[in-house]
């Protein structure tokens, strides 16, 4: 593989479009908003900012399906990558639109906010799209450094500021971790580019030295995703942080840390499958069983959200740990998935309150469907299907992964999913009960704007209608994954 | 030994020499001026490589900028160095013993350490020989046009940066009286001045 020294920058730029405009975009509304209304312009800003995201996802799945690749393969623009940028930007928007009534009411609505959360996407963006170690490294931080700045965004309180030191400290570490990694990869190749990388690996053997290479990059992607044993801040970054900026990280940054290590996996070091998979299945194994089991003893539902994610990324990275294409199409259908799940979840989360103070105590939805049985039903579909029951669109999500698993010769690493996924409905199912047959208790104000209310609902009607022929995602995930792993 | 070889020796001594110093001297102040000899004399070397660029750089940003910025925050901060330095002895024995484990870690890392075939001409194959192209104009092109994309990416993460910084800092207090330009240009003495007529003799 030769390099190509004349890099082509107009070409480059064209296919960079998108995530050129989204970063325009955002330091224009910057500037416009610092001369213009400040913060009285933040609830125009969030709208405007979630519409200019759809259009751009529209605008990535409307484009040419060849893929190509810009800045000396710094940047590739496949099916896979598409995939995961539109997802990443819907997951942003409706995230955004979600938490606005909540940043109202706590007097958080800042202009800063939807502009940071759109720079975080360039991030993602970056990240999904990265052929090379140092544009994986910037696309990460981008979005990285966004999200500990959002996590302490309520600089008032106490928890909040802890939550954004605390993941601003792990996360610098673990991207010293990726780094050193990084920096082995380099020294073994002689070259950051994921497809010169893959070249020098053809006889099949792994040296040491790259091996360890290997195991660092995975392990600062692992503490991204918050895989267990590398899970440890996401408890408490996700309570103290303010409630739309969990919504914000329980989805789109796990879409892309997932994609981009599926990137890495494929891409830089796709004929060392056997070495980096059995890593793989112990993160999954890991984090399927802790994230079940110590969600039981949880009372607030940011901390029960947290600890259900990191059961999710473990499915999700089950599928990965399966390899080839079939695994990688899993996983991109449960994370599309899981990201829909946990939109519509947070919906109903950004709601909870009581004299107009945000509430989080799972003990509060007791008799909450004599309230609101509407929405006592939506919460009760969404709920039913994170645990993964059928026929909702959650299970399909677990019957592809665990297929996955079962297709590449796991089946014992099937089976702990199974267990896994048992154990962690029960804590669903709790809330389920607090909300259906709890005692009666103080009553819970859940009103919420139409945007909030049509999400909550759409998401709970997904995932009834979605077994139909999973909303067309099969095909889809297919191509993108194909277009992955060749 | 001719001049350039001589040039090396007096900036390699120089530049040890500093650096040992940074370490050892008893005074902040004293540690950031051996700093900026050691900074300068590690100029020379780069000059001596040919890579004047480089060397300028390390003079204007790192001793021009950097080094008067550590020296205000050293006058600044209020540190009782000597405690510091107290403890610093009880610990030195530990520090010297996990240093010459990280040294021998080092050493077996580097033993069996391999590289893949082709490694040393893709590492080369990025900068342009430098007997063809100035290194100034070489840097410019690696990074103005080869990576640019990751140029402008780092670009961004700053700009996150400083918003991040404004968001989490910035506080508008009330009770600040500021100023307006505007304002002040256009006050009218009518208005801000009285003039009383005061008799003599008689007072307000």
């Amino acid at each position: 593989m030769e390099q190509t020294m004349t890099s082509d920058i107009p070409t480059g730029l064209a296919i960079l479009a998108p995530e050129i405009t989204l970063a325009v975009y955002a330091m224009a509304a910057l500037i416009f908003a610092v001369y213009t209304g400040k913060d009285r312009l933040s609830g125009a800003l969030t709208w405007l900012t979630a519409l200019v995201m759809a259009a751009i996802a529209l605008w990535i799945g409307m484009r040419a399906p060849a893929a190509r690749e810009a800045f000396n393969g710094a940047f590739i623009d496949d099916g896979f990558s598409r995939f995961a940028r539109i997802t990443i930007l819907l997951a942003v928007a409706a995230v955004l639109l979600t938490g606005k009534d909540y940043l109202d009411r706590g007097r958080l609505a800042r202009f800063e906010y939807p502009i940071i959360a759109a720079l975080a996407a360039v991030g993602m963006m970056m990240m999904v799209s990265a052929g090379d170690l140092m544009a994986l490294y910037m696309g990460l931080e981008l979005q990285s450094l966004a999200l500990y700045v959002l996590a302490a965004m309520n600089r008032d309180n106490v928890k909040s500021t802890e939550a954004g030191l605390k993941y601003f400290v792990l996360g610098a570490l673990s991207s010293g971790l990726l780094l050193y990694g990084a920096s082995l990869a380099y020294g073994f190749a002689g070259s950051t580019r994921f497809d010169v990388l893959i070249t020098t690996l053809s006889d099949g053997r792994v040296p040491i030295g790259l091996l360890f290479g290997l195991v660092f990059i995975l392990v600062g992607l692992a503490f991204k995703v918050s895989a267990v044993p590398f899970h440890m801040w996401t408890p408490d970054v996700y309570e103290g942080a303010p409630t739309p900026v969990t919504a914000l990280f329980a989805t789109a940054p796990k879409m892309a840390a997932m994609a981009l290590m599926a990137r890495v996996l494929h891409d830089a070091f796709g004929l060392a499958v056997g070495d980096w998979s059995q890593i793989l299945v112990l993160l999954s194994v890991l984090s399927m069983l802790l994230g079940a089991i110590a969600a039981i003893g949880q009372t607030n539902i940011k901390r029960l959200m947290a600890y259900s994610s990191i059961s999710h990324m473990g499915f999700a990275l089950m599928g990965l740990a399966a390899g080839g294409s079939f695994g990688v199409q899993a996983m991109l259908i449960y994370m599309v998935i899981y990201v829909m799940m946990n939109v519509g979840t947070f919906a109903f989360i950004l709601s909870m309150k009581r004299d107009g103070r945000p509430l989080a105590d799972i003990a509060a939805l007791n008799l909450y469907s004599l309230h609101a049985p509407g929405k006592a039903l939506a919460m009760l579909i969404l709920l039913f299907s994170l645990a993964g029951i059928p026929p909702l669109l959650g299970f399909f999500g677990k019957f592809y992964v665990l297929k996955a698993a079962v297709d590449a010769g796991l089946v014992w690493l099937a089976g702990v999913g199974m267990i896994a996924s048992v154990i962690g409905a029960f804590y669903y199912l709790r809330i389920v009960y607090y909300m259906y047959f709890g005692e009666e208790g103080e009553a819970i104000d859940t009103s919420m704007p139409p945007v909030q209310w049509l999400f909550l609902m759409a998401t709970a009607a997904v995932m009834l209608l979605g077994v139909v022929n999973l909303l067309g995602l099969e095909p889809l995930a297919e191509a993108a994954a194909a277009a992955l792993v060749r | 030994m001719g001049v350039a070889g001589l040039a090396f020796y007096l900036f390699a001594i120089t530049s040890l020499v500093g650096a040992a110093m940074t370490v050892v001297s008893k005074n902040p102040v004293h540690s950031v001026l051996w700093l900026i000899s050691a900074f300068l004399s590690a100029a020379g070397l780069f000059i001596l490589l040919g890579a004047e660029f480089v060397a300028m750089l390390l003079v204007i940003v790192y001793v021009g900028a950097v080094m008067v910025l550590f020296l205000f925050v050293v006058m600044m901060l209020d540190v009782d160095y000597e405690e510091l330095r107290g403890q610093m002895a009880k610990y030195v024995p530990l520090a010297l013993f996990i240093g010459i484990i990280f040294l021998m870690n080092l050493g077996l890392a580097f033993g069996p350490w391999e590289f893949s075939e082709t490694a040393g001409n893709l590492r080369a194959a990025p900068a342009p020989d430098p007997g063809e192209v100035h290194n100034t104009a070489a840097l410019g092109r690696l990074i103005y046009d080869d990576y640019i994309y990751l140029f402008q990416a780092a670009g961004l993460i700053l700009l996150v940066a400083m918003i991040g910084a404004i968001v989490l800092t910035l506080r508008h207090r009330k009770d600040v009286k500021r100023q307006n330009v505007v304002e002040q240009m256009h006050r009218d003495p009518a208005k801000a001045m009285e003039l009383k007529d005061v008799k003599p003799g008689q007072g307000l």
